[in-house]
């Protein structure tokens, strides 16, 4: 069994920054592994390693700076990577899933996989629907928020656990082959290791243009445009304890001792 | 042409709070489009739901009949079926995990605009919505290009629809695709319980990512000892494994009203923030002034957890 991976590197803001008209300032982001894919990867590997998957690849759509994250997957054991980008791109500064869509369904036409690993959402744009979309685009079966994964390849049945609100699990089966978004928690996502980085630098990483992929540059014509981007006014009227860290905390115990929680 | 028609959500028998927010969100889009309100429900004892549901603002409830629970399968092409008959401008449908489950895969097969999340909109011809971006660190609006869009709304963004309306209910007769049905649901498991039932307690000590490492863990149980407090956290600690599941406040794990709420290193994501929101008095200590549980906080401290939290245990030791 083949598992595709979706790979996607997100930026993560600094506590203090700058919006400069709809984007931040390159000074203020700092880029990673999106923390929704890497337990996707881990998904990934522990399949291969139960001898349930035979190869695990990642796909990113991504400029060659996403290279250093395609490798830490690498380095915790994907076997190889597809990074798709375009010049095209760089204008663009909100993908809409629909483009997403249409770059990874051509790209599992290439690859054809019996399971497609998404993130639940990535950290950045949060939109949360590229896998379903995905899932339907190329007709696969597919769960949503996947916190349990119980897979019975004979049976071509995976058995999920889909983490509702509230404390409760749907427990879903779905025929293969299927696209399941992946929530935090599901497993424990492992360090690269040394060997495992070391490894990685000799695995492929395989750029792809959209016309490699067959697609035109109307692929990328997003129908979502960012207009404005902004700090959200504080709604902020808490009282702020001002001075040291122990003048800090003797207003603070005072408080607890006021609603009578704390003696 | 400009109708709104807006997906209610129930489970285990129950209406959610998203269906009667996604009333009031369906409202005002269809005032500003100038069109109707479509209410459909899915599934489950529909007649029963629908009385619930014929709230002011509400033209037409359309109840699909079809098994007990959700199943996406059912939900899309339900949906697509009555989008064919009614034509909407606008399909809504809420941000839940059950929406992100089924709206994704509307927007694909009907060839719309889809956004996501969204915490507001605008719409005067052109469709402008308002989202987050970077964990809730920005908001953005969103201009979308068509003459017919799919939507997912956040919860607890629009207020619950009251009254009484006087909505017509029309039974929507369609035949489910069998052979497209490729996934069953087969039960409910809670999680969360365990030794302690966080729900209950009065004085909640709640930490998050910011107290970095498992071995700092000793830190804050000496506080929650000194002071007799009860131990939570947010999802990055249970996701860690650092504490157990039924520890865990928020959207997905548990809601809390305790009277006093201590959010250490807690940075007060919307999906925390939704299980905790309840407790009479909420105290958060962060190193960042801009940490949206700020918003909510009554009191604060701006510092390092590592230097206030012994400080405050030798207080009650």
């Amino acid at each position: 069994m083949k598992v595709l991976v979706t790979v996607k590197e997100v930026a993560e803001l600094a506590d203090d920054f700058e919006v400069e008209g709809t984007e931040v300032d390159d000074r203020y982001l700092e880029y990673d592994l999106n923390e929704w894919d890497d337990y996707a990867v881990e998904e990934g590997v522990q399949l291969n390693e139960a001898g349930v998957a035979d190869e695990v690849v990642t796909v990113t759509i991504g400029p060659e700076r996403a290279e250093e994250t395609i490798r830490m997957a690498l380095a915790k054991g994907a076997d190889r990577s597809i990074r798709v980008w375009d010049e095209s791109f760089e204008d663009v500064d909100l993908l809409d899933t629909e483009t997403k869509v249409q770059i990874l369904s051509a790209v599992v036409a290439e690859e054809e996989p019996d399971l497609v690993l998404t993130g639940v959402q990535a950290g950045d744009d949060a939109f949360g629907a590229t896998g379903v979309a995905l899932a339907d685009d190329i007709d696969f079966e597919w769960a949503a928020v996947v916190n349990d994964l119980d897979m019975d390849a004979d049976a071509g049945v995976a058995h999920v656990h889909r983490e509702l609100e509230g404390g409760v699990e749907e427990l879903t089966d779905v025929e293969l082959p299927a696209v399941l978004t992946i929530q935090t928690g599901i497993n424990e996502p492992r360090y690269a290791s040394l060997r495992g980085i070391r490894q990685a630098q000799s695995k492929e990483i395989a750029p792809k243009t959209l016309t490699d992929l067959g697609l035109d540059a109307d692929a990328v014509q997003s129908d979502l445009t960012l207009t404005n981007m902004y700090e959200p006014e504080s709604e902020s009227d808490a009282e702020i304890f001002e001075g040291s860290a122990d003048e800090t905390a003797g207003k603070l115990a005072e408080v607890l001792r006021e609603k009578g929680v704390a003696e | 042409m400009s109708d709104v028609l807006a997906i209610t959500e129930h489970r285990r028998g129950e209406l959610r709070d998203e269906s009667f927010e996604v009333i009031s969100a369906g409202r005002e889009l269809a005032d500003d489009a100038g069109g109707d309100l479509h209410l459909a429900v899915i599934s489950g004892d529909v007649d029963s739901f629908a009385d619930s549901l014929n709230r002011e603002g509400v033209d037409t409830i359309h109840t699909v009949e079809n098994g007990e629970e959700f199943n996406h399968d059912v939900y899309v092409q339900a949906i697509e079926a009555l989008y064919n008959d009614l034509a909407p401008a606008f399909v809504l449908m809420p941000n839940s995990v059950n929406g992100l489950d089924y709206a994704p895969a509307v927007a694909n097969r009907l060839d719309l605009p889809l956004v996501t999340d969204a915490i507001g909109f605008e719409y005067d011809g052109t469709l402008t919505a308002t989202r987050e971006m970077y964990g809730s660190k920005v908001e953005t609006t969103v201009e979308v290009e068509g003459d017919q869009f799919a939507i997912t709304t956040r919860g607890a963004e629009w207020p619950t629809a009251e009254g009484v309306g006087d909505a017509e209910v029309s039974a929507f007769d369609f035949d489910v695709d069998e052979a497209a049905v490729r996934s069953t649901v087969t039960g409910f498991e809670e999680v969360g319980s365990g030794d302690v039932d966080i729900s209950e307690a009065e004085f909640i000590v709640s930490i998050g990512r910011g107290i970095e490492e498992e071995d700092n863990l000793p830190l804050i149980e000496d506080l929650v000892e000194a002071t007799g407090a009860t131990l939570a956290s947010s999802r990055p600690i249970v996701d860690n494994g650092w504490l157990p599941k039924n520890r865990q406040v928020g959207q997905s794990g548990a809601q809390v009203t305790p009277q006093v709420y201590l959010a250490i290193g807690i940075s007060g994501a919307v999906q925390h923030v939704a299980g905790m929101k309840g407790a009479d008095t909420i105290i958060a200590i962060n190193t960042d002034p801009n940490a949206p549980i700020f918003d909510i906080a009554d009191y604060g401290i701006v510092g390092d957890l590592f230097e206030v939290v012994p400080e405050l245990t030798e207080q009650f030791s």
